[in-house]
């Protein structure tokens, strides 16, 4: 599988090569060469910060268009609770539910219900002292990749289990192929998705070498179709009742929500890839003492704040915590059956993607002339030269991505420099 | 022979608590930039940010110089503030003189030089009373 592939896009024809992206890519994935800017397949993580910030939409998400639900023969969709925040006076998820089934798929699969699965062996892995503290949640994709690339002394402490979509994947064709006596192969689970970065993982997928999702519909694009076939004005007595899940499993999309399914104190969610990087690096500095549990979301508000969401990350919250009435505490539980669908069956790997070179000589060389060559920029960090900071430019120019001259600070002085040369040449000296 | 020099200035906690820390993030960043061993980094990273703490709460700030080689990184953290009068004392697990505002932040536990002492391969103390405190730690890559 490939490693290195991203949901996220650029459209070329409508990026105009301002440096706004550049700027807020928290990896520095993102350079602007030639007018136009350029991702770093190596460095992306899929948080999907370029998207939220490009002034023209020119980035974009793959997504699994909704016409390839016709290779399959039993089409299920398994929703993100975050789908349940984006509609107005919902007081109860089946006629979300109910609307997917109206819009072509043959049954739906909330994946709430993998994460309460999931919280359950948390709970039960952590009280057996199975897991290294404090436990780093693995359900957001753009986190794991994140600290894999950044953080690998942080690698033992990601919770060692498949993201809630995953084991609600293999959960869905597990049941469904026992009960319709039906092959795998006829089954095809579609991700109902707030973020570009669930897009990736099923292609790409973090803890087992293959997915188990067919295909992942961002929420934008099915919201129009979704929202209109949805009948609100149900007699709810008259509807048919799909929701097998509760409010801790609901809960997971808001920041906070899978902590508290576990744990009832010493936990920390922070969410906002900001944030996020800012208590990893404590973490690793072992500044953050007396925590067990650590939820990162990178998205603020958590995955409601997704950018394939609709609805504002904090009405979309609030609207969910509204759903709490109305459903029961949870509906599903962890038993020994499902290790093999729970647990990761590929370790996580450090790709130290920021490293200067293979040969650490050369490395330390390289280093060096960074260090020389940041004593001569402005260090305004302007963008300009298409880097996001001077020292990133520093490191290109060393990397001999680009020349120094790309610098207009640099270039001035020098073209300043070859000015005067030049009037000397012709100067005529009246002392003589 | 292969190896990178580097300098900060620490700021006194005073003058800028948040400031206190960004040597030993910036000496982390350019080692994971080298290839350094990542359990090293970890080390340093732990070493480094607990000495700039220490420098900036209790000697007003000072200098960081780090040099990196391959096999071992020094950092030495100087410091012109009162010294330490009690160096015994002080490496003491739970021993500290910081005043409470600063242990109200969750700093200031006594855990200080203790753990620079554990996470290091060696540490040395220059200290007098008056006059400063210098302090070398080697951490070794492997």
């Amino acid at each position: 599988m490939n490693t290195f592939f991203h949901s996220v896009a650029l459209e070329k024809e409508k990026c105009i090569g301002c440096t706004t992206c550049i700027k807020r890519c928290p990896t520095e994935a993102i350079r602007v060469r030639n007018g136009k800017a350029k991702i770093d397949s190596k460095r992306c993580i899929d948080c999907g910060e370029c998207i939220r910030v490009c002034p023209k939409n020119a980035k974009r998400a793959h997504s699994t268009r909704l016409d390839a639900l016709e290779h399959w023969k039993y089409k299920v969709a398994i929703p993100a609770p975050a789908l349940f925040g984006q509609f107005n006076n919902l007081n109860d998820i089946d006629i979300v539910l109910n609307g997917l089934k109206k819009i072509g798929f043959d049954e739906v699969y909330e994946v709430s219900r993998g994460a309460e699965v999931v919280s359950d062996v948390t709970k039960t892995l952590f009280d057996q002292n199975k897991l290294k503290k404090p436990v780093i949640s693995s359900a957001c994709p753009a986190v794991v990749r994140l600290i894999r690339q950044r953080f690998p002394s942080l690698i033992d402490n990601v919770l060692p289990l498949k993201a809630p979509m995953e084991v609600t994947a293999r959960m869905a064709k597990n049941e469904i192929s026992a009960r319709l006596g039906m092959p795998m192969e006829e089954i095809g689970v579609f991700f109902i998705t707030p973020c570009p970065a669930k897009v990736t993982d099923f292609a790409a997928p973090i803890g087992s070498a293959s997915s188990w999702v067919d295909g992942a519909i961002s929420i934008a694009k099915i919201f129009p179709r979704l929202s209109e076939a949805m009948d609100k004005e149900v007699d709810i007595n008259n509807l048919e009742r799909i929701a097998r899940s509760g409010m801790l499993g609901v809960n997971w999309a808001t920041s906070g929500g899978e902590s508290k399914a576990s744990f009832e104190e010493r936990y920390l969610a922070a969410d906002g890839i900001e944030n996020v990087i800012n208590v990893l690096e404590q973490i690793e500095d072992e500044r953050i003492q007396d925590i067990d549990f650590i939820e990162l979301n990178a998205c603020s508000g958590g995955c409601v704040g997704g950018v394939l969401c609709v609805e504002n990350p904090y009405i979309a919250k609030t609207r969910i915590h509204r759903l709490h009435k109305y459903l029961p505490e949870k509906q599903n539980h962890y038993d020994n059956s499902m290790n093999s669908i729970i647990n990761w069956t590929q370790e996580l790997e450090y790709t130290p993607v920021m490293k200067l070179s293979e040969d650490i000589n050369e490395a330390f060389t390289m280093m060096n002339e960074i260090e020389e060559l940041r004593k001569k920029l402005p260090q305004i960090d302007c963008g300009s030269c298409g880097s996001p900071t001077c020292k990133a430019f520093a490191e290109d120019v060393v990397k001999g991505k680009v020349k120094e001259t790309d610098c207009v600070f640099i270039l001035r002085q020098k073209v300043k420099n070859a000015a005067d040369a030049l009037s000397q040449i012709g100067a005529y000296d009246e002392s003589k | 022979m292969a190896g990178l020099e580097l300098k900060y200035a620490v700021p006194s906690a005073e003058e800028d608590f948040l400031g206190a820390g960004e040597a030993s993030t910036s000496v982390k960043k350019k080692l994971r930039q080298i290839g350094y061993n990542p359990e090293a980094v970890r080390k340093v990273a732990i070493a480094m940010y607990e000495g700039e703490i220490n420098m900036a709460i209790h000697a007003g700030g000072g200098e960081a110089e780090v040099e990196i080689l391959p096999q071992s990184v020094t950092i030495k953290l100087i410091d012109h503030g009162p010294g330490i009068a009690d160096v015994e004392k002080a490496m003491q697990e739970g021993w500290s003189t910081a005043p409470e505002e600063v242990r109200s932040l969750g700093f200031g536990a006594g855990m200080g030089l203790p753990n620079m002492k554990k996470y290091t391969d060696t540490m040395d103390i220059e200290t007098e009373v008056g006059k400063g405190t210098t302090i070398t730690m080697v951490v070794n890559a492997q």
